[in-house]
């Protein structure tokens, strides 16, 4: 056991662990200090100063975010001295702040507008710095925006795209009143190499990083009387939406969304989770025949691990950062692009309308998926496959425009075809998710018999850690698989960037070997996405994890190929997995892109 | 590999990949071309393996590695408080007529950039300036001219 | 007029022609590490680069760390408005700096040196470069494992900040850390690691030839031994001197000024603008004060005379932090755009003289939640400025 530190705040005695900062000590005792700059998820920066606090014989105030507990330190939180200070650095941050509160994008979500209302910013003595700042906005990228003028410099932005991600888009640069968050020479996110996880928006306290919004346009379709509205859910989205909407984190409102949808407007209602399901059919397969042209033919140009493709972020991380890596990348597209391709091709012969005349949207936990509808290869169908994607938050405006009662809603079923998801397709929702989904079916092709865990619950593929492994010897082989018939096949599961920078440079080494690897671009996988609601902590992602796992508890079918409408999609359309007409649409091909 | 690729590269290989070795490396291309271009940054990127925003983030706070255009000499005026007691403007406003040109401009040739720079460390023999890395103090209107022209005329 | 001229007394250590390194360092490793520490407590050397920490406590508690690697830094950043000396030292008496880091190195158990210094003074590497072989090859003559190496700056005042320098040293932007920890204990590269001034380690170099005890001869308690001034602004004679701590502004007026000293700025565009009714009550040396108000300084001494608005010269010093500032923290980045924006604006009437009454408050702020010094400091020329200036701010 580590030493533990006595201390005293604001008179009252507490006993942390040693290396714990005055701000964690305080959280103990339920005293709130402020804070802008901190945040769970990353490394202590202390800049923005909000959070100082007294410390008994400290002739200056300290960072409590960043001061050590000491044994005997005896701090006050609330003095004059203290309210005094925190008022003046409030003060300043928004004399460099855009103060246009009304027309800001996060008007009410805002952790400066919160704390200025907190402390009564309602004389504003000092001089307004904006107009003589040349701040500027890149509304350039399909999926984010960034607003310099609405920054506070507190860099959790960069931090998390360092950090977090180990992409390093945005950096800052310049200093003194120059200082700013930018991108190499100021370029737009859309030219760098970014990857649109969205990871910055959840971390930025202000409205300097919102994802591009299309509630607008999406409004716009639903109003045309002409067009044939068609609307998917991705997983993660039945356990944020709640949240958004106020009813706390791991909520779970999969019916009632559905039922808010219907109301909204849109023609149809169906899941992004029948399409996890074809994932899996489709990924599985494709990993099964890399498998036997490594095992049987001895083909040494085959590629692996095979690495999955769901995560858009991840997608376009690979392409910048080892593009050497791109034919590992399985050949499947997104569940969100796959459905977008059957969408305006399947869905449109199956229903009677023409494919010109149906508008595809798209709700999910992530700003990624936004950039890749707009990739120039997701025209398969003849058409944009996909055309507005709208974050979890767009969807929670969108439902409180229309004065939709969210908690009082009844619940209602998807619509069909391509409504119908296994258990399987909602843990695609989580971090660990895929790969459970896609052991789930695999084996059972494979031995003919359920995976060996009891009720499917493949436990070692879940959690928030970073790099999880997984390995599954296969014995007991129907025929047609013999030739794995003693194979262990390894796995791993990665969630958030840098891990999968550690991860692939281990591949990279030959320090580790996988048959498979699973890649989500976002902490927590989905569930942690760039769309999701916001503040975010691992606390949060828990008990949306709960959620995705409890949800698929429920689900009478669990696994992908037991899923009916995925039967029936390949009786009547696309014959089996890889088939001709699966190549054309639910399978893609990658860039290779800048590295720097 | 052309002329850039090459100097990246050989200060690479002479300082290492490692982080420390950034500033040094920045230092390198300023000494031969002036100022860091968009070009040159990602090549350090990419040869250090370091993000590109990152390099060009380092190299933003320092005010002696310019991502401006530059000339082949650079002028620092040092403006602060005894050089400006000692008459800086007038010295700036000799250059600026000498040169036919503004503070924080570049001459056509790309010969000469004036700028203005934070205390040289030489408040006793007031005013002070930079050409690269020499230091011409005591100047005056004429003084700085005559330098100026020594550096036109050389080539 | 004529006037008779007091003057201080003229001290020649720092610039004294010595060439005995070999014998110091010889004498150093012949004693103990605590003999030598303790002889470098006793001096009361305090650092010279303006913060003032006690020297010898500085090596005593980097000696006790375990780490296998340290490391000894010269701090050659000589940014400070004012302040010119260390490039004076550093051409002069180079092999005295560096001694006293091969000293230091041995104590605390370095193997590695670094001059981190100002890119404005790149002229200087050549000569340096030359002392530096020859010292290498005295300290291989003594068997000693020390390198020292040169390590340039690129134009930010704010380097000269230590957890700032550590930073840049480390190919990244000189953006100053928390602290604690300090770097005695985590310094460059996370290492234990002595960042002196250069002058600090050149004065090290005079107690290990004359002993503590003739040091501390020099000044006054609590302000011991000599300091090096550099002299500028409206005096007949600017340059460098060598002059006793603990003098008051009064003598240092009468000896450097023009007969018609307004005011003289202690300790830079971060230290204090001490008026001309002050110059009696104000001592130059540390805390710990005598009579009246003691206000360190790295050494930089500027006069002004009554010629000068102060004003301009106000002006002047939050052009410099505004720009120099690191940017990272609020107080300090906002505060001085607040403050410069602020004086111009009472300057041209778009807001009352009573908004400076609000600046002061400001600087308040600034003083007590600043990440460093620098923000911490700019309160002080400004409060000194506007308070005793204040018509001059407004008309």
């Amino acid at each position: 056991m580590s030493n533990m530190v006595n201390l005293t705040i604001n008179g009252i005695a507490v006993s942390v662990e040693e290396g714990k900062t005055i701000l964690e000590a305080a959280e103990k005792l339920h005293i709130k200090i402020p804070t802008l700059c901190y945040h769970k998820d990353l490394c202590v920066a202390g800049n923005c100063r909000v959070c100082v606090v007294e410390q008994v014989g400290n002739n200056k105030l300290v960072a409590s975010c960043a001061m050590p507990v000491s044994e005997g330190m005896e701090i006050n939180t609330n003095t004059l001295k203290v309210r005094n200070c925190r008022k003046h650095i409030i003060e300043l941050l928004l004399t460099e702040h855009n103060e246009e509160c009304t027309k800001c994008y996060r008007n009410g979500h805002c952790e400066l507008q919160e704390l200025s209302a907190e402390y009564q910013i309602t004389n504003q003595d000092f001089i307004d710095l904006v107009p003589d700042k040349n701040y500027t906005v890149d509304r350039i990228s399909p999926a984010l925006e960034k607003d310099d003028s609405k920054c506070i410099r507190c860099q959790r932005c960069v931090r998390t795209c360092a950090e977090i991600q180990s992409v390093g888009a945005i950096a800052v640069a310049h200093k003194g009143s120059e200082m700013k968050i930018s991108t190499v020479f100021d370029r737009a996110l859309d030219e760098v190499v970014c990857t649109n996880c969205g990871q910055c928006i959840v971390h930025c306290p202000t409205g300097a990083l919102t994802e591009k919004s299309y509630v607008e346009k999406v409004w716009d379709a639903i109003a045309d009387p002409d067009t044939h509205v068609v609307v998917q859910t991705a997983p993660a989205v039945r356990i944020g939406l709640g949240e958004e909407l106020g009813l706390g984190a791991g909520t779970r409102v999969t019916g009632k969304m559905v039922s808010a949808l219907r109301r909204l407007g849109f023609d149809s209602v169906l899941d992004t989770d029948f399409t996890a399901d074809l994932t899996i059919m489709e990924e599985g397969t494709e990993l099964l025949t890399r498998l036997k042209r490594a095992l049987v033919e001895d083909d040494p140009d085959v590629a692996l691990p095979m690495a999955t493709s769901c995560s858009p972020g991840w997608v376009k991380y690979i392409e910048h950062k080892y593009p050497e890596y791109l034919p590992n990348l399985s050949t499947c597209k997104s569940p969100q692009q796959m459905f977008g391709a059957l969408a305006k091709t399947y869905y449109a012969k199956n229903i009677g309308v023409e494919p010109q005349n149906i508008i595809s949207v798209s709700i999910m936990p992530c700003t990624a998926k936004k950039y890749e509808a707009n990739r120039p290869e997701m025209k398969d169908s003849g058409y944009k496959d996909v055309d507005y994607v709208l974050t979890t938050r767009e969807l929670a405006v969108m439902i409180r425009q229309a004065g939709i009662e969210f908690e009082k809603l009844s619940d209602e079923n998807y619509d069909s075809i391509m409504g119908t998801g296994s258990g399987a397709g909602i843990i695609f929702g989580a971090t660990g998710g895929v790969m459970e989904a896609a052991l789930r079916t695999a084996y059972e092709i494979i031995t003919g018999r359920e995976v060996p865990f009891e009720n499917l619950e493949i436990l070692p593929v879940r959690g928030l850690e970073g790099v999880k492994e997984a390995s599954i010897k296969i014995e007991g082989t129907v025929a047609d698989w013999n030739f794995l018939e003693g194979v262990e096949l390894k796995c791993a599961i990665t969630n958030g960037l840098e891990n999968a920078h550690r991860l692939m440079d281990d591949i990279k080494n030959g320090e580790r070997f996988y048959h498979f690897v699973e890649i989500m671009a976002c902490p927590g996988g989905c569930l942690g996405g760039g769309g999701q609601p916001y503040p975010v902590d691992d606390e949060v992602r828990m008990k949306r994890m709960e959620a995705i796992y409890a949800e698929d508890c429920e689900l009478p079918i669990r696994k992908s190929h037991e899923n009916p409408e995925i039967v029936q999609i390949y009786k009547d359309f696309l014959e089996e997995p890889l088939s001709h007409k699966s190549h054309k649409l639910l399978h893609t091909s990658y860039v290779k892109r800048e590295q720097y | 590999m052309d002329f850039q690729e090459k100097l990246v590269h050989d200060l690479v290989a002479k300082h290492g990949t490692d982080r420390e070795s950034l500033l040094p490396i920045l230092q390198g291309v300023i000494d031969q071309e002036r100022y860091l271009s968009e070009e040159a940054i990602l090549k350090i990127a990419k040869e250090m393996s370091i993000p590109a925003a990152d390099v060009y983030g380092t190299a933003t706070f320092y005010s002696f590695l310019d991502t401006d255009l530059r000339g082949k000499y650079v002028i620092r005026v040092c403006k602060t408080i005894t050089c400006a007691m000692k008459g800086k403007n007038q010295i700036i406003q000799a250059i600026e007529n000498f040169l036919k040109i503004k503070v924080g401009e570049t001459t056509v040739d790309k010969k000469f950039t004036i700028l203005q720079t934070n205390c040289l460390g030489w408040c006793h023999k007031a005013p002070a300036m930079l050409v690269n890395d020499d230091v011409y103090t005591e100047l005056t209107e004429e003084s700085v001219v005559d330098i100026l022209r020594e550096y036109r005329e050389e080539n | 007029m004529t006037t008779t001229k007091k003057h201080l007394h003229r001290i020649d250590l720092i610039f004294k022609n010595e060439q005995d390194c070999k014998e110091i360092l010889r004498n150093a490793l012949a004693r103990s590490n605590q003999e030598v520490i303790n002889e470098m407590v006793n001096s009361g050397l305090k650092g010279r680069g303006g913060a003032g920490f006690p020297t010898g406590l500085k090596w005593k508690l980097t000696a006790e760390q375990k780490d296998k690697e340290k490391y000894v830094i010269c701090n050659a950043d000589e940014g400070e408005p004012g302040t010119f000396k260390d490039r004076e030292i550093l051409t002069r008496v180079p092999h005295k700096v560096l001694s006293g880091m091969a000293v230091c190195a041995q104590i605390i158990g370095s193997k590695k040196g670094y001059i981190y210094l100002r890119g404005e003074y790149r002229f200087l590497v050549p000569n340096l470069k030359k002392e530096l072989r020859k010292f290498h090859d005295i300290l291989d003559e003594l068997g000693l494992d020390f390198r020292v190496e040169i390590f340039m700056g690129s134009g930010a005042y704010i380097c000269g900040e230590e957890s700032a320098l550590f930073e840049s040293m480390e190919g990244k932007r000189g953006e100053p850390r928390n602290k604690p920890p300090f770097p005695t204990e985590i310094g460059y590269m996370n290492k234990p690691t002595v960042i002196n001034n250069v002058e600090t380690l050149a004065h090290s170099y005079t107690i290990l030839k004359y002993g503590a005890k003739k040091f501390r001869e020099l000044g006054v308690k609590d302000s011991r031994g000599s300091k090096v001034f550099s002299v500028s602004g409206d005096t007949p004679i600017p340059g460098i001197y060598e002059l006793e701590l603990g003098m008051t502004v009064q003598d240092f007026v009468d000896d450097f000024g023009d007969g018609d000293t307004k005011a003289v700025q202690v300790g830079g565009a971060s230290g204090f603008l001490v008026p001309r009714k002050r110059f009696g009550k104000t001592t130059i040396g540390y805390q710990g004060k005598l009579t009246g108000i003691s206000l360190p300084t790295g050494g930089s001494m500027m006069i002004f005379n009554s010629s000068r608005s102060m004003y301009n010269v106000l002006n002047n010093y939050l052009d410099f932090f505004e720009e120099e500032s690191c940017g990272q923290c609020t107080p300090c980045r906002v505060g001085c755009q607040q403050l410069l924006k602020g004086i111009k604006a009472v300057k041209r009437g778009e807001k009352p003289a009573s908004y400076l009454d609000h600046l002061l408050k400001l600087t308040d702020t600034m003083k007590l939640t600043a990440k460093c010094g620098l923000g911490q400091s700019v309160a002080n020329s400004f409060s000194s400025i506007v308070e005793n200036f204040r018509e001059e701010m407004i008309y």
